[in-house]
């Protein structure tokens, strides 16, 4: 088995909203998954079936292998986007409290945590009342909670919001080397920059169905329509500015007279670069020569308007 | 079930931990205490103050009527005029002064006799002047009939109907009224215990929402193990609470009676005092205290072993329905204001409960009524137990009822902690508006 996580035609509606509409998906062990699509399409559903704190309609959900069962429960850690604590309780006390409920001992939960809260540098935090903390240094204890008792699945719902960007910092490197250990994580946002540098796969949920799924790099290479981004620097007079307009699909044209920098985009239809480098390599020094690959925000973006609807 | 134990536990901290509940348990006592005593030092300084009545008697009647008794005592005048008397009685801070001129006709001299007083009298007062005058009247008139003191006597004695049940038993006059209101005071607990713990139940619920950990909490555990950890944890926490207060208020109780030299018996003491104006005191006392006896053994054979089990029993229930109720309301809203449209129709069966028990119950226990009310099961753990102090069988609750009300009661707690624990799995997700009652059916099916 080369999934943590399949899903296949899973379907639950409210009342008269259709939540989610037969979203079947795979997720690879070991990878970081985005789970991506605006407010209202279904992410949350999704993951709560996950969660099994919700259960779909119709449809099955796998978990390594098996279909879900209440006993995996302690193999999936989760941080909500609506996450919080309780605000009188001390900070230790209640970081033993929810590793507990996740199955772990008290003994070795209070090992791990002083692990943890030393590697976030938080330990002088234990004795501390919850309503004492800022919003970012709850933060850290609920992302601490949620990875401690070591699950094979991470599901993480916005997890940088609340962050200052130093912090945000540390969580992604901590994400990163838990992936390392060999977690699989669902990473859900709208936050593409980070999609960007995270996720190896996404999926893009709209409208309470799936609309796109597959390794980014796969998808990146779908979307790409043979555009490059193209940069000399002129030995031949202002000719050759008229020329290549002519030859070519240029666009975005832009000439400094005084260094003779010439910048512009070229759209070839064949995707065939050889021959434009041949021909531009004759004329002029090449500086730049970049293929515009669209960014996961232009994807999601584009995906999203197309099907329209989107409030 | 584990972690059910954890819930549990913390439940149970987190509200024992609190520093209301601190405060509240430990002050209540104090201030219960201090009310009793404040009370008892009022009504000493009340029986302190006696009023005085100045008595100016010119006639030959009434000689031995106007005598001393509790909190009002009378001076008699003599040979002195009726505006001598006046004044003597305002500058010595009589109340007033009761003119009684001579008059051989008793009729005649009743119409002709005054009172004045400072300032508007209470009726109290007038009360007993004129029942004095009644009475007299009444044997002046008798007399006149032909009827001899002693037939008058003999005629005065009052007539008492002894009741017994079918079994023989012998009944009391008022023992009813005395078993209900024990068994009203056990519902009433229930009552107060499920307003304010389901209260502190439903904050409970609330606070878990709006802090947001609910969701982090509910991908450990299911939800109705929450739920149930809640109201379990937040009663053990009540019954805590009402052990303290049990404990320190007997003891605080204890050494102020101590302290003040109250005798607790001599509360009742005033019962004996109704009986003074008819004369033979002496021989009546040895009656009083044979009654009082009997009481006591009434009192004594109430099955309290039974009346408590069956209170342990319809507090457990009740209050896991109307606290599963109340975690369910808590999970439907965000805020505490927008409880009150819900919490109204929680509070009505109670609140009916307690008025039916006070009024139906105390005068016919087994009468429609009160057996309806102590069989429906919202309102039959406060009902049913008022009715219980009488017994169970013969001459008390039949056994048919008790079972009935149980069983209702069990089948209602299932089915309401299932529709509740319905609502709470959809509630604590949903944020940001006010549910109507149309909407939480709606949850019911989801």
């Amino acid at each position: 088995m080369n999934n943590i996580l399949v899903t296949k035609g899973v379907t639950k509606q409210y009342g008269e909203h259709l939540a989610l509409n037969k979203v079947s998906l795979e997720i690879p062990k070991n990878s970081i998954y985005g789970l991506l699509g605006p407010n209202g399409a279904g992410k949350t559903t999704l993951i709560r079936i996950i969660n099994q704190i919700t259960f779909p309609d119709s449809g099955e959900v796998y978990f390594d292998g098996e279909p879900l069962k209440a006993e995996h429960i302690s193999s999936i850690g989760y941080l909500p986007e609506e996450r919080g604590l309780y605000k009188k309780m001390k900070v230790g006390e209640q970081a033993l409290y929810l590793a507990q409920l996740k199955g772990l001992s008290k003994s070795d939960a209070k090992s791990r945590l002083k692990y943890w809260f030393e590697r976030l540098e938080i330990g002088d935090w234990w004795n501390k009342k919850v309503q004492e903390l800022s919003k970012g240094m709850a933060q850290k204890v609920q992302f601490i909670v949620t990875v401690l008792h070591e699950p094979k699945l991470l599901i993480f719902d916005e997890p940088f919001s609340g962050f200052d960007p130093i912090n945000a910092n540390i969580i992604k490197d901590e994400i990163l080397t838990l992936k390392e250990k060999g977690a699989s994580i669902i990473f859900s946002t709208h936050r593409m920059e980070s999609v960007e540098e995270l996720c190896e796969y996404i999926a893009l949920i709209h409208q309470s169905e799936k609309i796109l799924d597959g390794k980014l790099s796969d998808i990146k290479k779908a979307y790409k329509n043979n555009t490059f981004q193209i940069g000399l620097e002129l030995v031949q007079d202002e000719v050759f500015i008229e020329e290549i307009s002519s030859k070519f699909d240029v666009s975005f044209l832009k000439y400094n007279k005084d260094d003779k920098q010439l910048d512009f985009k070229v759209h070839l239809p064949s995707g065939d670069s050889k021959e434009m480098l041949a021909y531009l390599s004759s004329k002029a020094n090449i500086n730049r020569f970049v293929e515009i690959i669209p960014s996961a925000n232009e994807i999601f973006i584009k995906n999203v308007q197309d099907k329209g609807g989107h409030e | 079930m584990n972690k059910l134990g954890l819930i549990i536990k913390r439940e149970y901290l987190a509200k024992v931990r609190n520093k209301s509940f601190v405060v509240m348990t430990f002050l209540s006592p104090i201030l219960m205490v201090g009310m009793v005593v404040l009370i008892a030092y009022l009504t000493k300084i009340n029986d302190n103050e006696r009023q005085v009545v100045g008595v100016l008697n010119e006639s030959d009647f009434f000689t031995h009527d106007f005598v001393g008794e509790e909190g009002t005592s009378y001076l008699h005048f003599s040979n002195i005029s009726l505006e001598t008397a006046k004044d003597s009685a305002a500058s010595m801070g009589y109340i007033g002064l009761l003119h009684i001129p001579e008059n051989s006709d008793l009729e005649e001299l009743a119409l002709q006799s005054f009172f004045y007083t400072k300032e508007t009298p209470s009726t109290a007062i007038i009360d007993k002047i004129e029942g004095v005058f009644n009475d007299r009247l009444r044997l002046n008139r008798l007399q006149e009939l032909g009827v001899s003191v002693q037939d008058f006597a003999t005629m005065e004695k009052r007539f008492e109907l002894k009741t017994a049940t079918f079994g023989g038993q012998k009944n009391l006059k008022g023992i009813n009224e005395i078993k209900a209101f024990i068994g009203g005071g056990f519902g009433y607990l229930i009552m107060m215990f499920i307003i304010i713990y389901g209260g502190f139940v439903m904050r409970s619920v609330i606070e878990e929402k709006t802090s947001r950990i609910i969701e982090v909490i509910i991908s450990s555990v299911k939800p109705f193990h929450l739920m149930l950890g809640k109201i379990i944890g937040t009663s053990l926490a009540g019954v805590t609470q009402f052990a303290i207060w049990i404990v320190s208020a007997s003891l605080l109780l204890l050494v102020t009676f101590s302290i003040f030299n109250i005798d607790p018996s001599a509360l009742n003491a005033t019962a004996n005092l109704t009986n003074g104006m008819t004369g033979d005191i002496a021989p009546q006392v040895p009656t009083i205290d044979k009654t009082m006896q009997l009481y006591a053994q009434e009192l004594f054979d109430i099955p309290w072993v039974m009346l408590i089990s069956f209170f342990v029993i319809y507090f457990v229930l009740g209050y896991l329905i109307y606290s599963s109720i109340y975690a369910a309301i808590g999970a439907a809203v965000d805020s505490e204001t927008d409880t009150q449209q819900f919490i109204f129709p929680i509070i009505l069966p109670l609140m009916l409960a307690i008025y039916v028990g006070f009024f139906s119950v105390f005068s016919n226990p087994h009468g429609p009524i009160a057996v309806g009310f102590s069989l429906f099961p919202l309102t039959s753990p406060i009902v049913m137990l008022m009715r219980l102090p009488g017994g169970i069988g013969e001459g008390g609750v039949p056994i048919w009822q008790v079972f009935t009300s149980i069983i209702l009661l069990i089948i209602t707690f299932v089915a309401i902690v299932w529709l509740a624990a319905k609502i709470y799995r959809v509630g604590i997700l949903m944020y940001g508006k006010k549910p109507t009652y149309k909407e939480l059916w709606k949850w019911l099916k989801y």
